[in-house]
């Protein structure tokens, strides 16, 4: 007898992956039933506000709360006095690792505040006057400390020192006086030098970005109840409840065991919400009140204390050959971290040069804490940023070699058997089909109107899988409810639903994708790094796979044949005994209406940890038009390709790739943090924190390359992030074309722009 | 805790009684003042709702003029088929404010109000020559609509008065006006510059009557009286076009903040002056 499973991607056709039906999240989305974090409420519930820094870098030297503790209404108020002082001890997250005593210093300030915005109080009380009246009343008296906002600046030796303790890790030789560069990060190939030496073309450059947020349309937002036998319980958005649950645990010295959390609806993250900024101190206060808490964080909260992702600094020098190979490649990278040290410098240094097959280079990367809110992650963190610097120089490099810059990435493509700069050795990638889509595309081959530019870029994203749990339940009327561990930020519900639906062969619309709690469902890892639909994906696969097995069996008892004669298809069990052939196929609702008979509830649960991620690769196609009298820019047209592996639901993977086009679009043209000299957000609004609106784009055309993963049952690999990596050189490159100067520092705002243009005749 | 009360008078008079209170806010469309309160950058404990007053809300003819309530949204205005025939400039400036929702609420009389150097409503009324009609607790007075701001978020309104509406000319055969502003996105932003300008032409298309007024680029709205000059006596050759530009640009007095250098908004102003003007002239029927 035999136990195999079913391979549904063995199958020729698929009947639901690949279609587009509507998504099952989408009606509650649209008529604004779909609970999001602010949306959940308690019986007697205080409303909790957060006493914020005004300062860039100061000393604390007393906080006295008795006249916000003496107003009528007033609950609870907490201070760093109220969470344990946590000792340094890295905790692997998944995507990054964080320190759990800066996490825990990040939520409240203790002794020092390290960025304008900084938490340095909280309050709970019974209406949300009386808690802002409070805070109002909390005397905070303040040792102003000098600040640094700039990353060179940070690094340079008579910088004010944020943390005394931090000595930069990865030097050769360890140094013996603190400063903000907390690492340094090194990848070296081949040798450098000798290869600049023998090289005929080279081209160099210094770039810059800004620090830019990551948007999301929904503040953070949570309720936490503490109960008077220690257990407690938080509805919060976030990318991961489990995330949630550990941190909040650490952060406050609790057992996991007495923390159950509940993912809300989840109004975007992109990164953002991997971390926790309000449930530990909504707990807090909970815990001091005896009642439960709610907390909602204003915009000007996000801008100034959540996310963003680093500006930075970089240097890259380039060398080619005539024809147009690449040989040399030094590039440099210098990130702000913001307040503690955790910047993605580290992927940007793995991620800079993976498009490239290049002999000789050496890489570099500083991570530099900075008076500035703690960086968090950002869709491919980092990615993007080397992306601008390396794709505009490689622009550049094409200009001088004379050669079309489609042929001059063609020419140095990583392919299948390359091994990539960061290490391993790519296989299955889809690179070179996605750089021939762009080149063949019409839009590559249209003409330019004029003041209009035109710029390609690419980009890389790893991709990754990692630890999920799916549990798949079969009600008795054959429908299936399909449980996982990750909060839908991307269209996973969908997903979900459509690849259990495939493997159990019933229509999409009989399955219902669900979010368990951490008390619900086993342990994922949180919504991030394009893990979902592959990794939490093909649990959910393996446990519709599992009911598969069981359903064969059950219809093997009933039918009294061997199990290897009973094969599933097209959601029902059919038996091939050549001894049996009057038994008609049953359907999975008539084997499910029969299960008290046959064993009890159907339902099966995976869990594992994937590997094999597929890495994604994009290349992308910008027109812009500039206004050459106001600097204005107007994106005109542009495309995206992207090796997708398989695209389980085409609409969703094409607004992937154009959300990320139009977040990298609003990165390059407008979006920047401004500090005044005081070290103070300037523009914590989506007024002057200037994202696209939807008339700022055209179109965003797409094209789906599938070069499909073998690791995954339908071969899906990431999707998400890699499509904010080129957008920035994009734009930077059509804009070199555009008005002939190569600009290298973002935003391309108007004034930079005019001023790029007037200073081009002098 | 203070509350905060609400009231919606239905006559003027009562509306600046309401108003004579320290801690009294008028409320139009409340796209400013919500989004305030919500900031805690003002804290009333009266919003006096001046949309339920006779007049305040709707547009109509008086004289061969219009007469527009100051409480009447963007989207009202640019649905007045004969207001946007007179006044297309007026009405782009207008319609300029927020993005199609805040359309529904938005109006003239709280753009000019809240005070901000960078309204996009005022300097096409102002190159209008368009008069306020403001009332409050000594009655009724009608001036200029430059004489209102005095400074970013202040007026010369006293406690108790509000403006109720505003006049507008009559209009002769061949005039238009036009507004224009940059800003770096699409919608939904704040004018780096912004630039009204209304024109009357004689039946050759030379210029009788010209004004031009400038917005975010001065603490307050401009009327420039050396541009509007510049363009009259003659059609709009490039040399009056300069002359009006070069009028602009000294004009010109601005801040570099975020969201433009002092030198980017003066340059701008000029290029939006020129492109306006020849807007106006072409509605004109030039």
């Amino acid at each position: 007898m035999s136990e195999t499973l079913d391979k549904p991607a063995a199958q020729a056709t698929l009947n639901v992956v690949g279609t587009r039906p509507i998504r099952p999240d989408g009606a509650d989305k649209v008529t604004g039933r779909a609970t999001y974090g602010a949306d959940y409420n308690m019986p007697g519930q205080l409303v909790g506000r957060i006493l914020r820094s005004p300062h860039a870098h100061a000393r604390i030297v007393s906080i006295d709360a008795s006249r916000a503790r003496a107003l009528p209404g007033v609950k609870a108020v907490v201070t760093s006095a109220d969470f344990p002082d946590l000792a340094s001890e890295m905790h692997d997250g998944g995507e990054a690792a964080s320190n759990l005593r800066d996490l825990s210093l990040n939520v409240m300030a203790r002794g020092k505040v390290l960025y304008d915005g900084h938490a340095v109080a909280a309050v709970a009380a019974v209406s949300a006057a009386v808690a802002e009246e409070a805070l109002s009343r909390i005397k905070v008296i303040y040792e102003t400390l000098p600040h640094v906002i700039d990353v060179e600046p940070a690094m340079s030796p008579d910088a004010p020192v944020l943390h005394d303790y931090m000595f930069t890790e990865g030097l050769e030789t360890p140094p013996t006086v603190a400063s903000n560069i907390a690492k340094r990060h090194k990848n070296v190939r081949g040798d450098v030098d000798a290869a600049f030496a023998a090289a005929d073309v080279i081209v160099e450059d210094r770039y810059t970005t800004q620090a830019v947020h990551q948007g999301y349309i929904e503040p953070q937002a949570c309720v936490a109840a503490w109960a008077e036998d220690g257990r407690c319980e938080v509805w919060s958005s976030s990318q991961g409840q489990f995330m949630v649950r550990t941190y909040c645990a650490k952060i406050l010295g609790l057992e996991i065991s007495d923390i159950r959390v509940t993912p809300a609806e989840i109004g975007g993250g992109f990164g953002g919400k991997t971390t926790v900024y309000l449930e530990p101190i909504a707990l807090a206060l909970s815990r001091a009140s005896g009642h439960p808490v709610k907390m909602v964080m204003t915009r000007e909260d996000v801008f100034r204390a959540t996310g963003p992702t680093s500006g930075a600094v970089m240097h890259v020098k380039l060398g080619a050959l005539s024809d147009g190979t690449i040989t040399a490649a030094t590039v440099e990278l210098k990130f702000q971290a913001g307040a503690f040290p955790g910047s993605p410098v580290g992927a940007a240094c793995m991620t800079a040069l993976a498009c490239y097959d290049i002999a000789n280079f050496t890489i570099v990367g500083w991570d530099v804490v900075t008076n500035t809110p703690k960086t968090a992650a950002y869709r491919a963190p980092g990615a993007p940023i080397a992306a601008f610097a390396v794709e505009s120089a490689v622009d550049d490099l094409a200009r001088k070699l004379g050669m079309d810059p489609i042929a001059l990435r063609e020419k140095n493509a990583v392919r299948d058997g390359t091994k990539a700069s960061y290490g391993p050795t790519f296989q299955n990638i889809g690179y070179v089909e996605t750089l021939a889509a762009i080149r063949d595309s019409d839009h590559y081959k249209s003409p330019l109107k004029p003041n209009q530019g035109r710029g390609v870029a690419v980009g890389f994203w790893f991709n990754i899988g990692g630890e999920s749990t799916a549990a798949i339940h079969i009600s008795e009327d054959g429908s299936a409810a399909v449980v996982t561990g990750n909060p839908d930020i991307g269209g996973s519900r969908a997903s979900m639903a459509m690849m259990a639906a495939e493997t159990l062969g019933v229509p999409v619309e009989r399955v219902r994708p669900m979010i368990g709690d951490t008390a619900s469902i086993g342990y994922s890892m949180l919504t991030g790094g394009s893990r979902t639909t592959f990794a939490t994906g093909m649990a959910v696969v393996q446990a519709a796979e599992k009911v598969i097995l069981d359903l064969r069996q059950r219809a093997a008892k009933l039918w009294e044949v061997s199990l290897d004669h009973v094969v599933w298809r097209m959601g029902q069990a059919e038996c091939i005994d050549p001894a049996k052939p009057e038994k008609k196929p049953m359907t999975l609702a008539a084997l499910a209406a029969q299960s008290g008979r046959t064993g009890g509830p159907i339902s099966a649960q995976v869990t594992l940890n994937a590997q094999g991620a597929g890495p994604g690769f994009g290349v992308h196609l910008c027109d812009l038009e500039v206004d050459p009298e106001t600097g204005h820019t107007s994106i005109v047209r542009y495309t995206a390709a992207q090796d997708v592996g398989r695209a389980i639901h085409p609409s969703y993977v094409e607004g992937q790739i154009q959300g990320g086009v139009a977040q990298g679009v609003g990165w390059a043209l407008n979006e920047a943090y401004i500090f005044d000299r005081d070290g103070r957000m300037e523009n914590a609004g989506f007024l002057d924190y200037r994202m696209p609106v939807a008339s700022d784009l055209p179109m965003l055309d797409t094209i789906m390359i599938e070069v499909p993963n073998p690791r995954h049952p339908f071969g899906a690999k990431g999707v998400g992030e890699v499509p904010i990596v080129p957008p920035l050189a994009a734009v930077a490159n059509a804009m070199r074309g555009a008005i002939g100067v190569r600009m290298s520092s973002l935003p391309l705002s108007p004034p930079a722009v005019l001023a790029a243009l007037d200073g081009k005749g002098g | 805790m203070p509350e905060l009360a609400y009231l919606a008078p239905s006559s003027p008079e009562e509306a600046a009684r309401a108003l004579a209170s320290a801690g009294s806010r008028p409320l139009s469309g409340g796209t400013d003042l919500l989004v305030q309160l919500r900031a805690g950058r003002v804290k009333p404990d009266v919003i006096v709702d001046l949309k339920k007053i006779a007049g305040a809300v709707g547009v109509r003819e008086e004289n061969g003029g219009f007469v527009i309530g100051a409480a009447t949204s963007g989207a009202v205005l640019g649905e007045h088929a004969g207001l946007v025939r007179a006044w297309p400039g007026i009405v782009e400036g207008a319609n300029l404010i927020g993005s199609t929702q805040v359309q529904g609420r938005a109006s003239l009389g709280g753009n000019l109000c809240n005070g901000s150097p960078a309204a996009d409503g005022v300097p096409a009324l102002i190159a209008a020559r368009a008069t306020c009609v403001i009332v409050g607790p000594n009655g009724r007075r009608e001036v200029p609509v430059e004489s209102i701001v005095t400074g970013p978020g202040k007026t010369s309104l006293v406690q108790g008065e509000f403006v109720l509406e505003f006049r507008l000319p009559a209009r002769p055969a061949r005039a238009s006006d036009a507004y224009l502003r940059l800003i770096p996105r699409t919608e939904m932003d704040i004018a780096v510059a912004g630039v009204g300008v209304n024109l009357v032409l004689d039946a050759g298309g030379v210029v009788t009557h010209a004004h031009v007024a400038i917005g975010a680029v001065a603490p307050t709205a401009l009327l420039v009286a050396s541009a509007g000059a510049a363009l009259v006596g003659g059609k709009l050759d490039d040399a009056r076009l300069a002359a009006m530009e070069a009028a602009v640009r000294a004009a010109c007095k601005p801040i570099s903040d975020k969201r433009g250098t002092a030198e980017y908004r003066t340059k701008i102003a000029g290029v939006l002056s020129r492109r306006a003007a020849l807007i106006a002239y072409d509605r004109a029927g030039a």
